[in-house]
């Protein structure tokens, strides 16, 4: 089948949305967005512009206040038993990784896959070995997320939602905190994945980024990826990287960590 | 999943009155705590309905998973608690029982005994302190461990993967509770009974081991083992459900865990004392 006659991943009109504590109260208002399967969006904001809200609504963990929202072409606000194949289909990366203190990093990624597919740990065992081995996690599958540098728990996180293979990766400030090594890594990862890794088959994945630090991917500008702006409640698309640089809103500079008025 | 949980605490948000400021009038201050009551037995209530349904809907369910969970919550709140049961089991027989055997003894009515140390050991004594040891033990534990994990965001994670933290954290809580009590009931009432024999016979009471056990199954009777079991199972599911909500029902701030935690084991101790209040009830009538 043609890409394009695919129903959208992910399509929002006017929706509205609140916080996870206050339902009630907006932090991002009138959003008119679509998603295309296999695109890659980076939504910018800088901190408490509702970002990790405006992905959780998005994951389904809240309901939008106002609008429709409509994943894989089928209208949705939280998931019920009966959505669960639609939620199976979404992988969410909490930005901190938000693991299982009581469970191993090797246990919190074979959780989802144990869980879901009534697996014992031994029958999710080469599943999850190779993608801690993807991830360099192996020589930590037996430690506890307490005994861990949050760099290697933002990418057991990652294992985490890509263990069930999602068609579409939602991934809160995946960045922040991150040293260089792990940065490079990730970008290099994310890269690899949308296009389709050998891992999923060659699978294109869609992914949904936020972050409040443009200047890292800096090393993107040459790929087809689309950028959006949090900002004063609203979802303001800017298309593409040379977009975001051309652009002369003080927020986007502030977060490429550019002097306002300067140019790339 | 979410649903289930705003089910249970979409009613009974108590948090929103228990930070706001305290009133100026006394009758104010009763109007809260009353209201504040009634959405926690709204809150619990719903709870514990919803607990059951997700304990009947998923029996099923991810069994290779909830296997080892629930085997590991019976062996934190039963098999853990071995040793100070066996402990707290001697000492009660040496400080209540052996005491009431002799007493009887001395006024010459070991033929009362039988029935004493069954009203008293069998039927309130054994379950009422197992329910407020376990109590202590596991249900505190609960509700630091859920509430830490809740206000940690974990129990965001459970959802987002598409488990449902009723079945994942809570049914494996609830039947672990369940056969620990029960369990924990019938080796403390054992224990009792016997070194409170052990007792009464370094007191020179004139009885026999035989005697003595023999007043003790004439007392008993079916209804005593049905209605321990049931209501020891009763405690168990209660003291899950109370210090579970709390942990995990509410939305919570790390730093309100402590003080939710004390507020849960006070609301488990009327539940089971209630709960023990409804069985006397029982005894009384059957």
């Amino acid at each position: 089948m043609n890409e394009n006659q695919n129903p959208a991943a992910i399509e929002m009109r006017g929706v509205s949305v609140g916080t996870m504590r206050d339902t009630s109260f907006t932090v991002v208002e009138d959003v008119n967005w679509t998603v295309a399967p296999g695109e890659f969006w980076v939504i910018a904001g800088q901190q408490h512009s509702g970002k990790s809200d405006f992905l959780k609504m998005t994951a389904g963990l809240m309901a939008p206040v106002k609008g429709s929202y409509r994943l894989f072409g089928n209208e949705t606000r939280t998931f019920g038993e009966a959505e669960l194949p639609e939620r199976l289909r979404l992988g969410f990366v909490f930005e901190g990784g938000q693991l299982f203190h009581h469970l191993t990093l090797g246990e919190n990624v074979a959780l989802p896959l144990q869980y879901h597919h009534n697996l014992s740990a031994g029958a999710a065992a080469r599943e999850v070995q190779s993608l801690l081995d993807l991830m360099e996690l192996a020589p930590l599958a037996d430690v506890t997320p307490a005994n861990v540098a949050a760099d290697w728990l933002q990418r057991a996180a990652l294992a985490r939602a890509l263990v069930l293979k999602p068609d579409v990766l939602l991934l809160d400030n995946p960045f922040r905190g991150l040293g260089a090594r792990h940065l490079q890594w990730w970008l290099r990862f994310l890269d690899r994945l949308w296009r389709g890794h050998e891992w999923s088959g060659g699978r294109r994945m869609t992914m949904v980024a936020t972050t409040d630090d443009l200047s890292h991917l800096a090393g993107w500008e040459n790929a087809d990826r689309k950028f959006a702006l949090l900002r004063d409640k609203k979802l303001i698309p800017l298309g593409s990287w040379r977009a975001v640089e051309a652009t002369n809103d003080p927020v986007v500079k502030e977060l490429l960590a550019m002097p306002v008025g300067a140019t790339m | 999943m979410r649903k289930n949980l705003a089910k249970a605490f979409e009613f009974a948000d108590t948090q929103v009155f228990r930070r706001a400021a305290l009133p100026k009038a006394y009758t104010d201050l009763l109007g809260r705590k009353l209201f504040l009551l009634l959405l926690t037995i709204q809150g619990l209530g719903a709870f514990a309905l919803i607990t059951l349904g997700v304990m009947l809907k998923k029996t099923s369910v991810a069994r290779n998973v909830m296997g080892p969970r629930i085997r590991q919550e019976i062996a934190r709140a039963g098999v853990a608690l071995m040793p100070m049961f066996m402990f707290v089991a001697f000492a009660l027989g040496f400080l209540v029982i052996g005491q009431t055997v002799s007493a009887l003894a001395r006024v010459g009515a070991t033929s009362y005994l039988g029935s004493t140390m069954v009203i008293v050991v069998v039927r309130e004594l054994g379950p009422l302190l197992t329910a407020m040891l376990v109590l202590a033990r596991v249900g505190t534990a609960n509700v630091i461990e859920l509430g830490t994990a809740r206000a940690m965001g974990e129990v965001e994670a459970l959802e987002a993967l598409g488990i449902d933290p009723v079945h994942y954290l809570i049914v494996p809580r609830v039947w672990g509770m369940m056969a620990g009590v029960f369990s924990l009931t019938v080796y403390l009432i054992i224990g009792a009974l016997g070194s409170g024999y052990l007792w009464a016979f370094l007191q020179d009471v004139p009885l026999t081991p035989g005697d003595y056990f023999k007043q003790l199954t004439e007392a008993l009777s079916w209804l005593d083992f049905a209605l321990l079991a049931l209501k020891t199972v009763a405690f168990g599911f209660f003291i899950a459900i109370v210090t579970c909500y709390h942990g995990l029902a509410q939305p919570l701030r790390l730093e309100e865990v402590s003080r939710v935690a004390v507020r849960a084991v006070t609301q488990g101790v009327i539940v089971c004392l209630l709960i023990d209040a409804l069985f006397i009830l029982l005894y009384l009538v059957a």
